[in-house]
């Protein structure tokens, strides 16, 4: 998982910051990413770019930590021996794809401490599914399948970027995602076509996701206009609607071939192969990235008892003498 | 109880019952190395107890998740070290260390058991274990030679948790034939060279071992006999597993 929906900040002409940056280096750096070459952490890049990236890759790495909880409350709770042991490596997998992505962002000038700091401080967000809660098991093999399936859309394209550390980053994430995926698939499988309790279990936990999974791609290209600088330099790789349509492209099918049903009576593919749905409800959207969702408080109160919990480890290894080094890769 | 029976399923529950409490630091680790470094253990004991429930599966006992999700309190045979909640970072990294020492030891010991199933599971498990030991040691020898403010908290943890360690070693009625039989070296055997192990960890730091002959050790774990903390976690062990027993999850 998790990352997606980025919220970037939508530049402007106003506020590009670009009349302030050395012409002749930024020709020079958009040739380099028209020619497929990757950005490294020592080049110069303008101001802009490090911002939109540290910015983009801390918020996937948020949505890593962040998006751990809901799925590991149930680890706990498995049921079974295969589930136990499978949930428990799963979830681990993406604590540690959050390590990959601090230090990935951490290249761009930021250290881990501050990322975490902004995220308990509420400055930097995470992916918004994660506002949502996982009253049952079903819950949480809908994430491990389709929340996990809409990431792997998303990071596909993105590790086609021109950020090199990221991109690298990217490409162990998605070896991984790939397993989950897999993992979900079956876990969702024996829901579906088991017995009529863990049937029942499994359709409400569908109905329950799926007005959050059409939101994960982010609004819809028609609201958020003005991606084009970002496309450019190979920073956003995909448009939001684009990875929308991919998604229901792949899953939908899937979800339907196990007997499982979609709770929107609009969703069909029409004669072009457009992918036709209800229009998701933004404005809900808006209110619950903005902080007021079933559970932002409750992810931000974990992730702040932890962090208050350790500090005093994270004291002790401080030696006095250490200095901070940024990490090239 | 028959001796096998009863020294499997001491070693099984233990295994389980911890590696479930090591899951809980999932998010909530001091740092996110440790959260995945308590996960990786968790992982490897709850596959340890699954390869101990098989043995015991083979002697006749049910299957494993029906003796790992159906059993409540009295036959749960873990030591009461291990049940205990994780509360913070000082306690669960002085449990694993206390623990996992004695384990290492166990399964080095258990390598040569007359029973060759059991000790073909443990020449596997030892390796897993000296990782867990390892983690351990670095961490103790790191949080205890830190802060003054780190060091009160490692004493204390210590302090709390060494009459809970030392019910690791209590023993049962199937004790003489364990020895007898080529089972297991025995529990006080045990005991002295897990004293001896710490010993020698806790003297590179600046955290002192308390006169283990003055405590007195918390036991009944192996005869069923637990705190109030382990119903709660066996029930939400079970929570989705009771939901449906006849369902393959």
């Amino acid at each position: 998982m998790y990352g997606s929906a980025s919220t970037h900040d939508i530049p402007t002409k106003a506020t590009t910051g670009l009349e302030n940056e050395d012409p002749i280096l930024l020709a020079e750096f958009e040739a380099r990413i028209a020619r497929g070459e990757k950005i490294e952490p020592t080049d110069w890049m303008p101001q802009l770019y490090r911002k939109q990236l540290t910015r983009m890759i801390e918020q996937h790495a948020h949505s890593e930590i962040i998006g751990s909880l809901p799925e590991g409350t149930w680890i706990t709770r498995a049921p079974g021996f295969r589930r136990k042991m499978a949930q428990m490596a799963k979830v681990q997998d993406e604590v540690g794809h959050a390590q990959l992505l601090y230090s990935a962002a951490e290249t761009l000038g930021k250290t881990r401490e501050q990322m975490l700091s902004d995220l308990v401080n509420g400055k930097s967000k995470y992916s918004n599914v994660f506002n949502y809660p996982t009253p049952t098991w079903a819950d949480s093999n809908v994430i491990s399948w389709l929340i996990d399936a809409g990431a792997i859309v998303n990071q596909m394209a993105n590790a086609k970027g021109s950020y090199g550390p990221y991109c690298r980053a990217l490409d162990r994430i998605c070896a991984e995602e790939a397993f989950h995926l897999k993992y979900g698939h079956d876990a969702v499988v024996h829901m579906a076509t088991g017995t009529p309790i863990q049937r029942k279990m499994m359709q409400e936990a569908l109905n329950r996701w799926w007005p959050a999974i059409m939101t994960f791609f982010g609004p819809s290209d028609k609201m958020s206009t003005h991606t084009e600088i970002l496309m450019r330099w190979k920073v956003k790789m995909a448009t939001n609607d684009a990875c929308r349509q991919q998604f229901l492209d792949m899953y939908v099918p899937k979800i339907w071939e196990i007997g499982l049903t979609l709770p929107d009576a609009n969703l069909r593919k029409n004669e072009d192969g457009v992918w036709e749905f209800s229009e998701p409800d933004w404005e809900d959207f808006k209110r619950v990235i903005n902080g007021d969702g079933p559970c932002n408080a409750e992810r931000i109160a974990v992730r702040r008892a932890a962090e208050e919990n350790g500090a005093w480890v994270r004291r002790a290894m401080q030696q006095p003498q250490a200095k901070y080094v940024r990490p090239l890769a | 109880m028959n001796p096998k029976l009863d020294l499997l399923y001491r070693l099984a529950d233990d295994q389980l019952i911890l590696g479930h409490r090591n899951s809980e630091w999932n998010g909530l680790g001091p740092i996110l190395e440790e959260d995945i470094a308590f996960s990786s253990m968790a992982q490897d004991k709850l596959g340890h107890s699954l390869q101990l429930y098989m043995l015991l599966h083979e002697l006749g006992e049910a299957e494993p998740d029906t003796v790992a999700f159906t059993r409540n309190t009295p036959q749960f045979h873990c030591c009461q070290l291990t049940e205990l909640p994780i509360g913070e970072y000082d306690f669960s990294l002085i449990r694993h260390f206390l623990f996992d020492h004695a384990e290492l030891l166990r399964f080095e010991a258990l390598a040569d058991s007359s029973y060759e199933p059991l000790a073909l599971v443990a020449r596997k498990v030892k390796g897993e274990l000296k990782y867990h030991v390892l983690h351990a040691n670095t961490w103790v020898k790191r949080l205890g030679t830190a802060t003054e403010e780190a060091i009160e908290r490692m004493q204390a943890a210590l302090e709390f948790t060494l009459p809970y360690a030392l019910g690791i070693f209590e023993t049962t009625e199937a004790e003489p034939e364990i020895i007898s039989s080529g089972l297991f070296i025995g529990e006080a055997e045990l005991q002295r060279r897990w004293e001896a192990s710490i010993s020698k960890v806790l003297a590179q730091t600046a955290l002192t071992l308390p006169d283990l002959r003055l405590l007195t050790p918390v036991t009944g774990g192996r005869h069923g006999q637990h705190t109030e903390h382990l119903q709660p976690l066996l029930d939400e062990m079970a929570e989705v597993f009771r939901l449906d027993p006849t369902a393959d999850w």
